[in-house]
């Protein structure tokens, strides 16, 4: 059976169509889901696009944290199930709380738009486990606000936790730690900047987004043996 | 009673001020010496119904928490007029 995928869409996001291309593409089947709505269908993934979620105002991820579609994805994590927040979603999962630390303007103070190559650091979660631990993916970014920071007490238990997922090989945004994308600790909500879903067709120039979506799907499948 | 509430919101010390460094590293070519600790913030204006002055405070700083900064980067500066 298909693993069922909710993307949801914030006014402002704009990253929804292409997630779905990718899903769909590796045989899940999706549904978009507007931010007003209150619940969520019993969805085995769901997806936070990127974007500029209610226009980015006050912070990135600030507002969007209220709309109400949010309480339902909150209680999805809770019980364990997955939850991906790209670039923009990322954002909106700090600002929520469902992954540690925020994201700064980038270091260089400008928007950047380019392939980045990221190193796999930790293949024992649902979004790695295609991956051999070393791998370098090949997936573009495209942020302002991508310069991911914590407390350096959060980040030395997340450091311990093996919960930095994917680094930067060259950090182009000044982000703690070389972080690309990272997970919460109970493994099932990941966040990372750059974008999987604009490199899952040999016509974009990478395919590895696939790894990343690929291994969620996957573990829909077969769920990750705790560790 | 209705009160004016200023919010002002600035990276925590030791959080890196990007937009900071870059103004400050532009005055000197104004012909500025000397400047330093340059930090960009916002400013937020609001004005709220509240007893007295007191809860105006409080209910303002439970805002800060919860929208109008971002704790884990940002600190804030409240004052009721």
């Amino acid at each position: 059976m298909s693993a069922r995928v909710g993307i949801v869409v914030f006014p402002g996001s704009n990253c929804e169509i292409d997630c779905r291309r990718a899903l769909d593409s590796l045989g899940a089947d999706t549904t978009m889901v507007w931010h007003t709505e209150k619940s969520l269908p019993d969805f085995d993934l769901v997806v936070l696009p990127g974007g500029f979620a209610h226009g980015d105002y006050l912070r990135t991820g600030a507002l969007a944290r209220f709309s109400p579609i949010m309480d339902a994805v909150r209680a999805h994590a809770e019980a364990g199930k997955y939850l991906i927040g790209i670039c923009n979603g990322f954002q909106v999962l700090c600002e929520a709380g469902l992954l540690p630390g925020a994201l700064r303007k980038n270091s260089g103070l400008k928007f950047l738009c380019k392939w980045t190559e990221l190193r796999v650091d930790e293949t024992d979660t649902p979004f790695t486990r295609r991956a051999e631990r070393g791998d370098v993916l090949k997936i573009p970014i495209n942020h302002f606000e991508g310069n991911w920071y914590c407390e350096p007490d959060a980040l030395e238990s997340m450091r311990a936790n093996g919960q930095i997922v994917l680094r930067y090989t060259d950090n182009p945004n000044g982000s703690l730690d070389d972080a690309a994308g990272i997970v919460n600790e109970a493994r099932n909500v990941m966040g990372l900047m750059p974008h999987p879903e604009r490199a899952c067709e040999a016509l974009l120039g990478s395919t590895d987004g696939t790894v990343l979506f690929g291994s969620v799907l996957d573990s829909v499948a077969v769920p990750v043996a705790a560790s | 009673m209705n009160y004016s509430a200023r919010v002002d919101v600035t990276l925590k010390n030791g959080i890196a001020d990007p937009q900071g460094q870059t103004i400050e590293r532009a005055l000197p070519a104004l012909g500025y010496a000397g400047v330093g600790d340059v930090r960009v913030g916002k400013l937020i204006e609001l004005t709220l119904d509240a007893s007295d002055a007191d809860e105006a405070r409080s209910r303002v700083l439970e805002m800060c928490e919860k929208l109008l900064a971002n704790p884990v980067i940002e600190s804030y500066e409240v004052t009721i007029r």
